[in-house]
Parts: C-alpha cells; sequence; structure tokens
C-alpha cells in the first residue's frame, strides 16, 4: 500500500521560517546572544508566548554569523477548532525568513516555479470558500527548473502595508497568509500555507470625553450614568457611575454588559450578529432615590478586539456598553452606548 | 404537601449551608495545592450562596457566617504571595473580575484587608475605595451582612493614632470617615427594610430588624474604640455626623436604638460636653420614638459619672448641665403632643434623680423640676394608667431617697397634699396594689401631708369637710396595701402602723379601724393556711399580730376615741376566737369591759357598747367555763345598770342569748335563760310603772312584746324552762296591758303584738311537731 499512499503525498516538503524583519534588532539580540548563550535558553523554556530561534540569517555586511530571530507568538484559531501558535506582526514591518524545500527520499522535483505570496483576506462565512484578497504581495524564487536535494530560498517583503487586524468573528474571518506555490504542470502544484497574526497599535485617543447620559421612563425611573471614556484599550478599565434621580419601580439587579456588533456585507445582504461577551452586576438589590452605584470593570478578562469600523467595506465590528436594569418581574429597562475599543501597545 | 414557612425556611438554610460545605471543600483542595485560580472560582462559588433572599435575618446570619469562617482560611492564602505568586495589587484587581456583585465584594473586602496589611497602599486608599464599592448592593439584608462583614476585617486596620497604618495627623479623620460613612451607609439599608415587602407582615419585619440593629450600632461601637477619636473630633465630626444621619433617616425604631448606643459607647465626659448638641437633637427625633427611655437613660448615666468622682462635678456646672437636660425635657415634652402622661412623668423623675445625685445642694432644681411636673399634670386629666401612677410614686419619692423629709417640706402644704391625694387618687382608680412594705415606706412618704401635721402647719385653716375626704381617701388606701405572702404583710401592716401612729389625735379614729382590719384579715389568712409556717425568724403568727393590735387600739384611749376602740377590740376577740386563742379573746373582752367602765359615759353610748359586747360574746365559743361565766356575768351586770328601764331591760333580754347559743355544742343553759327573761320582765314591769308613776301613763307595752318573741324564740329552740303556760300568761298580760285604758297605744307597738300573735296562729296550724308544741298557748 505504500505506493498508494506515496502517490497521494506531495513531491515534497515545504517548510517556510521567519526571520525578524528588525535589523536593528537582530543587532541588539547578537550581542545578547554572545553574553547570554545559556540563560537565554532558561528563557525560552519559562515563556510560552516568547519563542526564541536560532538561525543563520545573512548579516549586512556578507559575514555568516549566528543571530537570534526573536518574535512573538500569538495563539490562533484554525477552522477546525484547533488553537496554533503563529507569529505576531504589526503593519510596516519587514516579513522575511527563508524556505527550504526538500524532495521526498531524493527524488527530483520538476517545476515551473517557485513563488511565495502574502496575502491579506477576507472570508465571509455565508460565503464559503470565497475569499477577497485585499492585500498580495508576489516574489518569485525561482525560474522553472528541477530540484534535486534540499533548497533554500531566502525571502523579504519589506514594510509591508497591513491596515487591517487580524479577525476571527462569528459571520467573517480575516487573516493574513503566506503562500509558498511549487507550480508543476502535472501532478498538481504543491502548495503551503502560514499564517500570521497582524496587530495594529495605536496611541492613546487625544480627544476622550466621558459618556454622561440622564434617560428614564416618566415617573418610574429615571437615572443619570456616567463612563468615564469613550474609548478604552483592551486592557482598560471602565470606572464610572449610576445615579438614581427616581426609582418608583422595583428593582431587582442592575448589570452592564459587554456586547460586540459584527455586521457583515453591505446594503440589503447585511448580517448582524450581537454577541454579549460581558454579563457583569453592578448592582443587588434595589436602591432608594439619591443612590448612586459605581462601576468598576475590568475588560481585560473578556477576548475584546479593537473596533473594526468598515473593513474595506466588507463588515464592522462595534462594541457597546448595555446598562440593564432588571425589575422584580423580570422586565428589562436597558440603555446602550457605543464605545470605542483600541490597542495599546504593551509596554509602552 | 405544603410546607410551613418556618419549615421552608430550615429547608433553604440548610441547602444554602451545603453548597458552602460542598464549594469550600473545593476551595481547600485549591488552597491545598496553592491553585489560586481555582481558590478564587470555588470562593466566589461558596459566596455565591449568600446571595440568597428567601432566608431571615436570623437564619442568613447563620449562612453568613459559615462563609465567614471560609474566608479567614482564604485570607490566609492571600496573605502568602509566595503560595499563590501574584502581587497583592494583582490579586486586588483579580478578584473584581468576578461577575456576580456579592461574591466579587466578599472577595475584595478579603483581599482588601491583606492590601492594607502589606502596607503597600494607604489604608485610607484602601478603606475608602471598599467602603464606596459596597455601595453596589442595596438589598438590605446581604447589603448590612457585607457592610458588617468589611467593619470586622477592617477593625484592626484604621489608621487610628498609634496603629500601624497610620500616616501622618491627618488618617485619623480617614478611619472615623470610612466608619461613619459604612455606619450611615447600613443604617440606610436597616431602615430601608421597612420599606419593603408588603406591609401585612409590618411586625414580623419589625422583629426582624430588631435582631439587626447590632450590626448598625457596632459601628457606632468601632467609632468610640478608635483612639483618635478626642472630645475635639466626637464634638466637631462625630456626632454631629452621626445625629444628622438619625434624625435624617426619620425612622421610629432606628432613632430610638442608635439614641441609646450612642448614649452608651461615647464615654460620659464626652456626652457632658455635648449635651447641648445631643439634646438638640431629641426634640427632632420621630413622635412616636420613646425618647424618655433614652433621655433616663442618658442622665442615668450621667449622675452615675457625676458620684463618680467630685473632681468631675465642676464640668456639670460649668456645662450647666441640669439646665439644659430641663430644657430639652420641656420642648420635648412640647413637641410630643402624644406623649402618654407617664412619659412625661417619667421623664420628671428621671431629671429629678439626676439633679438629686448631682446637685443635693440645689433645692431649687427640685423645685423647678416638681413645679414643671405638678402643672403638666394639672393640665391633665386624671391618671388613668396604672404606670402613670407608678410613675408620680416614683417621681415624689426619688427626692426621699435622698433628703427624707427636708423636700417634701420645700413644697407648700397645699401642694403636698394636692400631690398626695392625686397620689391616692390615682391607686384607688387603678386599684393598683401596693405590695411591699419598702413601696409602702415611700407611699407614705409622700402623703406624709395627709398622715400627719406638718410643722407649721396652719391648722385653723383646715376645712373640716376636707379633712375627712382626706382621712377617708388614707383609710381606704391602708386596705390597697396587700401582699398575699404574711411576712411582707406583716412588714406593711408595721410599717402603716408606724406611720399612721404619728397622725395625732385627729386622725386615728379614721385610720385605725382600717389597719386593724387588715390585720385582721391577715389572721383570718394565717388561719386558712395550713400548719404552722415554720419560718426561722418571728414568723407572722396570729399571737403576735394581736399584741400589735392590742396597742393599736390602746392608741385609740387617749385620742380618745372609746367606742371605736371598744369595737375594735370586739372584733379581735371574735378573730382571737376564731383562732383559738382564748387568753387573747379574754384579754380583748377585759380591755372592751374596762373601756366600757371607765370611759363610756353616755347612756346612748352604753346601750349600744353593751349590745355589741352582748352580740360578740354570744359568738364566742373558745371560751372554758370559768372565763365564760365571769364574762357573761359582767356583761348581765353592767346591763341590768344601765340608767333607762327600757335600755335595761331590753340588755337584759339580749343577755339571754348568752347562755343559749343555737350550735350544736354551744352552751344551753335553760334555767339561766328564763332568769334573764324573767327579770327583763320585772324590768319591764319596773318600767310600767315607773310611767305611770311619773307621767300618769303606762310605759310602752312594746317591751313586753319583745319579751315574748324571745320567750318563743326560746321555747322553739326547745328550751325546756320555758313553757307554753308561760308564754300563754304573757299573751293575757299583754293584752291586758293593752286594753287598760292609761295605755297610750302606739300603732306600731299594736301591730308588732298582732302580728307575733298571728304568727303563734301560724305556726300552730303548720301542724308537726311544731304545731303539737304550739297547740297548748290559746291566743
Amino acid at each position: 500500500m505504500n505506493y498508494l499512499i506515496g502517490a497521494f503525498k506531495p513531491a515534497c516538503n515545504i517548510s517556510i521560517t521567519f526571520a525578524d524583519g528588525k535589523n536593528r534588532k537582530q543587532v541588539i539580540l547578537k550581542l545578547m546572544w554572545l553574553c547570554l548563550r545559556t540563560s537565554i535558553f532558561a528563557c525560552c523554556m519559562k515563556s510560552v508566548k516568547v519563542l526564541i530561534l536560532i538561525c543563520n540569517v545573512h548579516s549586512a555586511d556578507g559575514d555568516e554569523c549566528v543571530a537570534i530571530c526573536v518574535y512573538t507568538k500569538v495563539p490562533l484559531k484554525k477552522e477546525n477548532g484547533q488553537t496554533i501558535m503563529v507569529p505576531l506582526f504589526q503593519s510596516q514591518e519587514n516579513i522575511s525568513g527563508k524556505i527550504s524545500i526538500e524532495p521526498v527520499l531524493g527524488k527530483k522535483v520538476e517545476h515551473n516555479g517557485v513563488k511565495i505570496e502574502l496575502l491579506g483576506q477576507i472570508e465571509m462565512y455565508f460565503d464559503r470558500g470565497n475569499f477577497y484578497d485585499f492585500t498580495s504581495l508576489v516574489r518569485e524564487l525561482d525560474v522553472p527548473g528541477e530540484i534535486y536535494e534540499r533548497k533554500t530560498y531566502p525571502f523579504e517583503f519589506s514594510t509591508v502595508e497591513m491596515p487591517y487586524e487580524t479577525y476571527n468573528g462569528v459571520n467573517v474571518r480575516l487573516r493574513y497568509v503566506l503562500k509558498v506555490t511549487v507550480s508543476r504542470g502535472y501532478g498538481g502544484s504543491v502548495v503551503e500555507y502560514q499564517d500570521f497574526v497582524v496587530r495594529n497599535y495605536t496611541p492613546p485617543p487625544s480627544i476622550n470625553n466621558s459618556i454622561k447620559m440622564e434617560v428614564g421612563i416618566e415617573d418610574c425611573l429615571h437615572i443619570e450614568f456616567e463612563y468615564n471614556k469613550s474609548k478604552y484599550h483592551l486592557k482598560d478599565v471602565i470606572i464610572g457611575k449610576i445615579y438614581f434621580l427616581l426609582v418608583r419601580i422595583k428593582i431587582k439587579n442592575m448589570d452592564l454588559e459587554i456586547r460586540r456588533r459584527e455586521s457583515t456585507g453591505s446594503g440589503a445582504n447585511t448580517h448582524v450578529e450581537t454577541e454579549t461577551l460581558a454579563k457583569f452586576e453592578l448592582m443587588d438589590g434595589a436602591p432608594v432615590r439619591g443612590e448612586s452605584i459605581p462601576i468598576r470593570l475590568f475588560l481585560s478578562p473578556y477576548e475584546l478586539t479593537p473596533t473594526h469600523r468598515n473593513i474595506n467595506n466588507k463588515f464592522s465590528v462595534k462594541y457597546y456598553l448595555n446598562l440593564v436594569l432588571v425589575d422584580e418581574e423580570d422586565r428589562r429597562y436597558f440603555k446602550q452606548q457605543e464605545i470605542t475599543i483600541y490597542r495599546l501597545q504593551e509596554n509602552s | 404537601m405544603m410546607l410551613s414557612g418556618d419549615e421552608d425556611e430550615e429547608k433553604w438554610l440548610a441547602e444554602g449551608i451545603a453548597g458552602v460545605q460542598h464549594n469550600a471543600f473545593y476551595m481547600h483542595r485549591a488552597l491545598d495545592s496553592n491553585n489560586l485560580r481555582e481558590a478564587l472560582k470555588y470562593s466566589a462559588q461558596m459566596l455565591s450562596e449568600l446571595r440568597t433572599s428567601k432566608l431571615s435575618p436570623h437564619k442568613y446570619y447563620e449562612l453568613y457566617m459559615r462563609a465567614f469562617d471560609e474566608l479567614r482560611k482564604l485570607e490566609m492564602f492571600f496573605k502568602d504571595e509566595s503560595r499563590h505568586g501574584v502581587s497583592i495589587i494583582d490579586l486586588y484587581e483579580l478578584v473584581q473580575h468576578a461577575g456576580n456583585i456579592l461574591p466579587r465584594l466578599y472577595l475584595l473586602c478579603t483581599v482588601g484587608s491583606v492590601y492594607i496589611k502589606s502596607k503597600e497602599a494607604p489604608a485610607k486608599e484602601v478603606l475608602k475605595d471598599l467602603v464606596e464599592m459596597c455601595r453596589g448592593v442595596q438589598h438590605p439584608i446581604r447589603g448590612l451582612f457585607l457592610r458588617s462583614y468589611l467593619a470586622q476585617v477592617s477593625r484592626d486596620k484604621l489608621p487610628d493614632i498609634g496603629s500601624e497604618y497610620e500616616r501622618d495627623a491627618e488618617t485619623v479623620m480617614d478611619a472615623v470617615e470610612f466608619v461613619l460613612q459604612n455606619f450611615t451607609e447600613m443604617n440606610k439599608l436597616w431602615v430601608r427594610m421597612q420599606h419593603q415587602g408588603p406591609g401585612r407582615v409590618r411586625e414580623k419585619r419589625e422583629k426582624e430588624r430588631n435582631e439587626l440593629r447590632d450590626l448598625v450600632g457596632k459601628n457606632l461601637h468601632v467609632l468610640s474604640q478608635i483612639e483618635g477619636v478626642d472630645l475635639e473630633m466626637y464634638k466637631e465630626n462625630v456626632l454631629p455626623r452621626v445625629l444628622e444621619q438619625v434624625v435624617n433617616c426619620k425612622d421610629e425604631l432606628a432613632q430610638y436604638y442608635l439614641m441609646d448606643c450612642i448614649i452608651q459607647v461615647f464615654p460620659d465626659e464626652y456626652h457632658l460636653q455635648t449635651l447641648e448638641t445631643l439634646l438638640g437633637a431629641c426634640p427632632q427625633l420621630q413622635p412616636t420614638v420613646d425618647i424618655k427611655t433614652v433621655l433616663s437613660r442618658l442622665m442615668d448615666r450621667l449622675s452615675n459619672y457625676a458620684v463618680s468622682s467630685a473632681d468631675v462635678l465642676p464640668e456639670f456646672l460649668q456645662v450647666e448641665a441640669f439646665a439644659k437636660l430641663s430644657n430639652a425635657i420641656g420642648k420635648v415634652i412640647d413637641a410630643q403632643v402624644d406623649m402618654p402622661i407617664v412619659g412625661a412623668i417619667s421623664l420628671y423623675v428621671s431629671l429629678l434623680t439626676f439633679t438629686l445625685r448631682v446637685h443635693p445642694d440645689r433645692l431649687d432644681y427640685v423645685d423647678q423640676v416638681l413645679g414643671a411636673c405638678v402643672k403638666k399634670l394639672s393640665s391633665a386629666p386624671k391618671l388613668e394608667d396604672s404606670r402613670a401612677t407608678k410613675q408620680v410614686v416614683a417621681l415624689l419619692s426619688a427626692p426621699l431617697d435622698k433628703y427624707n423629709d427636708i423636700l417634701m417640706d420645700h413644697l407648700d402644704d397645699g401642694t403636698n397634699k394636692v400631690m398626695a391625694m392625686v397620689i391616692i387618687q390615682s391607686i384607688m382608680k387603678n386599684s393598683t396594689c401596693i405590695s411591699t412594705a419598702e413601696k409602702v415606706e415611700v407611699l407614705f412618704e409622700l402623703i406624709k401631708g395627709l398622715i400627719k401635721d406638718l410643722d407649721g402647719a396652719a391648722q385653723d385653716e383646715l376645712d373640716e369637710e376636707d379633712f375627712k375626704e382626706e382621712q377617708n381617701s388614707v383609710a381606704r388606701l391602708i386596705h390597697m396595701l396587700y401582699n398575699d405572702d404574711s411576712e411582707e404583710m406583716l412588714k406593711i401592716i408595721c410599717t402603716v402602723r408606724k406611720h399612721i401612729m404619728t397622725g395625732g389625735p385627729k386622725r386615728l379614729p379614721f385610720t385605725v379601724p382600717p389597719l386593724v382590719f387588715s390585720a385582721l384579715r391577715l389572721v383570718r389568712q394565717l388561719q386558712n393556711q395550713d400548719g404552722d409556717v415554720a419560718g426561722e425568724e418571728e414568723p407572722a403568727t396570729p399571737k403576735k399580730i394581736f399584741q400589735l393590735l392590742n396597742q393599736t387600739i390602746e392608741t385609740l384611749l387617749y385620742v380618745p376615741s372609746p367606742e371605736m376602740a371598744l369595737r375594735l377590740y370586739l372584733q379581735c376577740a371574735e378573730a382571737a376566737n376564731d383562732c383559738d386563742l382564748e387568753p387573747v379573746a379574754y384579754e380583748f373582752f377585759t380591755q372592751a369591759f374596762m373601756l366600757y367602765e371607765e370611759e363610756i359615759a353616755d347612756s346612748k353610748a352604753q346601750v349600744t357598747a353593751i349590745h355589741l359586747i352582748i352580740g360578740t360574746l354570744q359568738r364566742i365559743s373558745v371560751f372554758g367555763i370559768e372565763n365564760r361565766d365571769t364574762l357573761t356575768h359582767k356583761a348581765t351586770g353592767y346591763s341590768a345598770r344601765l340608767l333607762k328601764k327600757p335600755d335595761q331591760c331590753r340588755a337584759v333580754y339580749a343577755c339571754s342569748h348568752l347562755f343559749w347559743v343555737d350550735d350544736q355544742d354551744g352552751i344551753k343553759d335553760g334555767e339561766r335563760v328564763l332568769l334573764c327573761l324573767k327579770r327583763a320582765l320585772r324590768i319591764a314591769n319596773a318600767a310600767q310603772q315607773m310611767a305611770n308613776v311619773a307621767r300618769g301613763s303606762s310605759g310602752p307595752v312594746v317591751l313586753f312584746v319583745e319579751i315574748l318573741n324571745k320567750y318563743l324564740y326560746f321555747f322553739e329552740k326547745g328550751n325546756t324552762q320555758i313553757t307554753a303556760s308561760a308564754i300563754q300568761s304573757l299573751i293575757e298580760l299583754i293584752t291586758s296591758e293593752m286594753q287598760s285604758e292609761s295605755t297610750t297605744l302606739d300603732p306600731a307597738d299594736n301591730a308588732f303584738f298582732a302580728s307575733t300573735k298571728r304568727y303563734i296562729e301560724f305556726q300552730k296550724k303548720k301542724g308537726g311537731a311544731m304545731g303539737e308544741k304550739y297547740d297548748p298557748i290559746n291566743v
């Protein structure tokens, strides 16, 4: 049966290895390597997020030396539900590395050329299988020919414009991928994909007003609430208070919900999906007039993403704070307010 | 099957406890393996059991205590960073990720307490944050317990003076601020309980609230324990803030409890220096608040403080404590229009006690208090409440503890008597039984104005009518003094005796009789008790009482009121008879006879007396033959020596009864009966003759008819000495007397005789033994 399996096996194995795009970092790390050869390994063992790779790169002066390529890996949920660790980049970074192609068991591989593509894709789930590439960069690595033994190609995409963040939603997915194609006339081309994640960081907004509002039902319930900001970063804390001006209903409790509203498509084809990501109890029991209830909600425990507005005319992701009062008959009174979520550079 | 409310609650509590235990088990496992994440998860689940609304405060407390114990273990874990590897600051954030507020806040308080201990942040900041965040729980019971947990864990971490958490002088204020705020919030929750839920369970809810009150009061206690709360701070900050809350909450239960709390937990010195503020709050309380008790307690405390050391007295003077208190009481009484009179009086009692203890030298204060009280009483309707009466007694007795007589002298005589009458009347009206000698003592001190002449009292102004009425009241009052216990009763009697003996000749005739009868009642009571009372010390024996009575009655001799004394002697004799005390009875008779001989000169009085003596003697069975003979002999002797013949006659025939007691064992000396009757007849005859000689007309035939009736009586009773023929001849005698010309016929006499004859006819016709007996008599 071996030959049968062999027939469906690709003719060669392709591996894609990333190099860190920033030379500056490489130099620093080169020095670090010399000093801390031993301790870094200890560090490797400990950290899950940081993967340290040692590989051969060519330095600027052409000398081959030992360098350390460091980049962060983050979890990414695959279609099959598995979570894998993939490298993390941001816009304007160099994405470089090397491809090695190794024919299976010494067979030669004939090909019509080897190329690597960097793709930014938006995939709508209701339109499954159709990807919309908003970014597509190609590097030809080899002209048609034959490969007899393991062959390595360095590649580099410099200062790649990646304006959108990787996003995995209910109805839509935005992903970045490296695609290596060994084109062959017969037997089909050999293709290898490597996902990576893009996150873009935003500086703190210069204008960040609080949200303050008085709402109510006439002669029944009047409240005034205040959230300290309208824009929060992902690890931010929502501070605020609710002031009860009039209470004529028997309130049982009050929650603050974080809701994500994902809308996909446009026009008549718009799909809106709303999820409640957080349900945080603010108050237990019935307040009386004049009570003021504090709000302090840490965002870090929740899996939020930045707000995405009209990404390539394909989709939007917006966040809302929903203040919900529940009375003793389980009637719900609520007021929803949009907030903007952004990603603040960590360690800065 | 429907479960009753209690059973339901038991079930819910059991479920709650099971839930706590279950989660606590997993929490322990997590703690043992230093697994922070799991520990937080299970502790939050455990605390979720406290989210129940189904339990009454009592049951909820039980559940709370279980969780509380578990939280101590969690706190130990939090303290040891090496076990969980998370800094306290991060931990403080981490616990706030919990979605449910109640578990979140319990955990926050727990971590907060560790946070303060770590000193990584100023205690002030953490405390302020905690007390603010706790606002999220607005449910009264859950909120109260949560905040009580906060108070509990923070108690030893307040930035007090001398505490390790103190940073600078300002921090004491932070500690105070924190406790005050927690107190205010707790009180609001506590008050709110009253207004939630259906109205019909009001009573139950009040009971439940009462169970929770100490949670609120605990804060005041904590405040009082803060070293940094000196007088200055108490005066400027603490008290005004607390009072503001008390007044503003407008809740009867809370106001009463908290006022009391303030008074109990803070030092006396503070109260003294802030009297104005404290008292100023009183009229602002709800009208239904039992302010009198509150003020009474305050005054009690202050007066205790005053007597504790002589050094503090100047302070009292300096702050004009009395004036302030007096003023405040006046205001409270004015403000609380519906306050029952008993409340007002008891306020005055407290004020009086206060001034007596603090300013014993200021009689004018006493005067003021009593004056105010009289004013209040005079404007009020009569006292109808026995409690009010008691308070009046207390009011007036209070000074007596201190000065005894000085005080009453201070009041003018008139007021004094009015007060006394008020007291007595109200006792009467309410049938208040005064049951101890001590109370009696106090009472008599109070009504002294009625009991004896006061020095310098203007005797001549006395109105006879008023005097009688007063004394009758006193007499009635004596009957109200009663105790079932004979020992105590004897004491009461002795006390009363002591007092009334001072009353002087005008009062004794009014007061001695009720005393005697009261004593005799006791004698009867003792007699009804079987066996001897085996008292170790002077049991109340009838003998003893009789001795006492003897002495008491004797005093009437000097009044003089011999007739009264005689009657009382006879009453006593009869009582002695019932007690089988022959010598005592004899002694009383001797006394009575001596009185008769020596003191009773008036002939009418003599007649009355002799009949009383005879009547009493007749009933007495205790005497031996000799004694009896002596006494009956004396009695007959007196009878025969009365001045007027008809009186003689009547007394003598009455004496016949002394020889014939219609009892089973009674003496039945027919011969001497006959002798008496014959003697009576002789006297009647003599009377007749005397009348003839003196006035030329025949005397009253009625004496004969009366004697005839006696004959008939003894005849019927089977005295063999009385024969039908004797009766027959007596009838004839009367008939002839009546027909004699000289007789002036009184229609009444005629009718009397006629009906006597009719009676004989009737008995004859009736047949039987009696008819046979009467048969020989012809009318």
